[in-house]
């Protein structure tokens, strides 16, 4: 009998399925996985270190970065973390563009997960699909930004600036890729306001819902690949410190929308899908749920933002710059202006932690401030960081090609766990 | 115990603050209330029992460790431009950057500790203070598992250990790495540049090049708007 001896493989950090840069020391006997020790790091920005060094404001982009498959999500859980320090709330008008920002950018996030998932474990038409729909959700935060990805477009007392009256629309010029009758059907959805296309899409997508669903729910290689791997028990839900979708994929009803609600949570109706197994199939029933969901709150949010004109930024200079055409006119708007971008704010010294629910999980930030215009301490609390250190439990004992499924089922994002 | 019943103005977090005060009289503890927030700061020595009442008390519950991380106080309140003075004596162009630190000061770092009570929906911080020459603390390892990559975090970081922590490694910080960036005496270009080498066909490492830099500086006001009367940290 010759010696038998376990396998040490590495696995990326250049491997397709390994969503970005994680490097995973795989330790294999035969096939089966006998531990997993997962090496992060390797996306470490020192985004934390980086953001004690400047104003509060000059961080928000820093926010998108990292999870940079949930950006405003992220800007919502710094922002709301300063105005909780400074004391200060938004109005609520801007409080109903969050919501609808903040769920836009759940379907941005599950759509993404959905498609790459999908790829990994098999599925290629997932991709294709998700991604169309990203479009045009981009589409909206471009209008409303001018980013598609890195908006910045959450301050603290507000929204940068209120939704555009018009959708900007595909020019109507020939191409050589392009013909009218294409920018004709292009721009269809395009002739009204940003609600107008929020809504038409809106309309559009439970549709597409059930178009992955008719893909993968009952599909045979889907179930084979998902059902029963990567199981979660509630009490180790707890314990591994699983937030979102992760936590009530194990049967946890807990949410931060409807726990600790913040922004204009509370005066929605949506509800919370809640898993039975803890596998990865029921993770991804959970996380299609949500995007229904999803869908239902952002069309509630379109009627009442219809509705409610009215300001999308506090009234207070110190904190929010003044409009642009006061500042060319007004001795103390120009002031408070340069005041604002050169020094910026001094919040009270003290320390808070805001959490909101991004689509990964609890998104926190713990800030510190000793009363100056940077912060003191800025902490990140990234769901996925509590996720992935629960890789080796959750990968032991099962085969290699179902530590694909599993860091699909985490929904990783390398740009939150390494910060 | 500078805090009174009826602070909070929040009936969950008014019955949080009276449980703790129940199950730690006598025991040296401090109770803050910021920003609509409690934060508990217990000694290093015999944080890890209150832990353990702190998850498994029916009066508690705090089942999820939420997040642990590490705080350098070293340069806390420290600003390089001073503008109170200016008013009569006019501002100076260049910013104070010497920055004195208290690098050995008792109560230099801190381990701070976010816990959830998913069945009472509520939530708890917890500074644990610790010494600037040797920092170290309980492990919490083995009461709430996803501690395990917090603290080794913590201790990439900050050099903060955890005493029966399984596997102290680095984490987040490049194989080979020297120095604990997040302290407030490393400083944000580091010590140390990368770059391949063609002569001797390999990556080498050398001196920063780069002279650290502040951009806008560090300036601390008091707003009487913000309410500063209450808010001063109890670290001082």
């Amino acid at each position: 009998m010759p010696e038998i001896r376990n396998y040490t493989l590495n696995f990326g950090p250049q491997h397709p399925a390994a969503h970005g840069v994680l490097r995973l020391v795989l330790e294999l006997d035969g096939e089966v996985i006998a531990r997993a020790d997962p090496h992060i790091g390797l996306l470490h920005r020192g985004t934390e270190k980086l953001a004690e060094t400047k104003p509060y404001n000059q961080s928000i982009g820093y926010m998108d970065r990292l999870d940079y498959m949930s950006m405003l999500c992220n800007e919502h859980g710094y922002v709301r973390a300063i105005e909780q320090l400074l004391g200060i709330e938004a109005p609520v008008r801007a409080q109903y563009i969050r919501t609808l920002f903040d769920e836009i950018t759940r379907l941005l996030n599950h759509l993404l997960w959905l498609g790459t998932h999908g790829l990994d474990v098999g599925a290629m038409t997932m991709f294709l699909y998700c991604f169309r729909e990203r479009e045009d959700l981009m589409d909206c935060y471009e209008a409303v930004s001018g980013a598609r990805m890195h908006a910045a477009y959450y301050r603290p007392g507000g929204v940068y600036r209120d939704l555009p009256e018009q959708m900007p629309r595909y020019p109507e010029q020939r191409s050589k890729w392009h013909s009218e009758a294409d920018f004709k059907r292009r721009n269809e959805a395009r002739q009204g306001s940003l609600l107008d296309f929020i809504e038409d899409f809106t309309n559009r997508f439970p549709g597409y819902v059930d178009e992955y669903e008719t893909l993968l729910t009952d599909n045979r290689i889907w179930k084979q690949r998902t059902v029963g791997i990567g199981v979660v028990s509630p009490e180790r839900a707890l314990q591994l410190g699983f937030t979102g979708p992760m936590i009530r994929g194990s049967g946890f009803a807990w949410d931060l929308r409807k726990k600790q609600p913040y922004a204009a949570y509370d005066q929605v109706d949506f509800d919370i899908p809640v898993g039975q197994n803890g596998d990865c199939y029921d993770r991804y029933l959970v996380r299609v749920e949500e995007m229904r969901q999803s869908n239902r709150i952002i069309k509630q949010c379109v009627a009442w933002l219809r509705e409610n004109p009215g300001p999308v930024m506090i009234d207070d200079h110190k904190i929010a710059p003044p409009p642009r055409a006061e500042m060319k006119a007004d001795m103390e708007a120009l002031i408070h202006h340069f005041k604002l971008f050169t020094q910026g704010y001094c919040p009270p010294a003290g320390e808070v932690y805001a959490a909101v629910e991004a689509p990964k999980g609890e998104f926190g930030v713990y800030l510190i401030s000793d009363g100056a215009n940077k912060p003191y301490r800025v902490k990140v609390r990234a769901p996925g960081f509590a996720h992935l250190s629960a890789m080796d439990e959750m990968a032991r004992g099962h085969m290699l090609a179902d530590v694909v499924a599993i860091i699909g089922t985490m929904d990783i994002v390398f740009g939150e766990i390494d910060r | 115990m500078a805090y009174q019943e009826s602070r909070t103005g929040d009936a969950r977090l008014d019955a949080l603050s009276a449980a703790i005060d129940r199950h730690f009289q006598g025991t040296p503890y401090q109770l803050e209330f910021v920003c609509g927030e409690l934060t508990l700061i217990t000694p290093a020595e015999g944080w890890h029992e209150r832990a353990r009442t702190l998850r498994d008390h029916p009066d508690f519950r705090f089942e999820q460790l939420i997040d642990v991380c590490g705080v350098d106080y070293s340069a806390f309140g420290y600003s390089e431009w001073e503008t109170e003075a200016a008013s009569s004596t006019g501002f100076g162009r260049g910013a104070d950057r010497s920055g004195n630190l208290a690098t050995d000061d008792p109560r230099r770092f801190a381990s701070v500790y976010h816990l959830l009570s998913v069945a009472h929906n509520r939530r708890l911080r917890v500074r644990v203070h610790l010494d600037g020459v040797e920092p170290i603390v309980d492990s919490v390892v083995d009461l709430w598992s996803a501690a395990n990559w917090f603290e080794r975090e913590a201790f990439d970081l900050f050099g903060i250990l955890y005493r029966g922590h399984p596997d102290l490694r680095r984490i987040l910080t490049d194989y080979g790495f020297v120095g604990h960036p997040f302290r407030k005496d490393f400083p944000v270009s580091g010590h140390v540049e990368m770059r391949y080498d063609p002569e001797s066909r390999r990556v080498v490492y050398e001196p920063v090049s780069i002279e650290p830099r502040v951009l806008v500086a560090r300036v601390i006001r008091s707003d009487s708007r913000f309410g500063n009367d209450a808010r001063d940290s109890v670290h001082a």
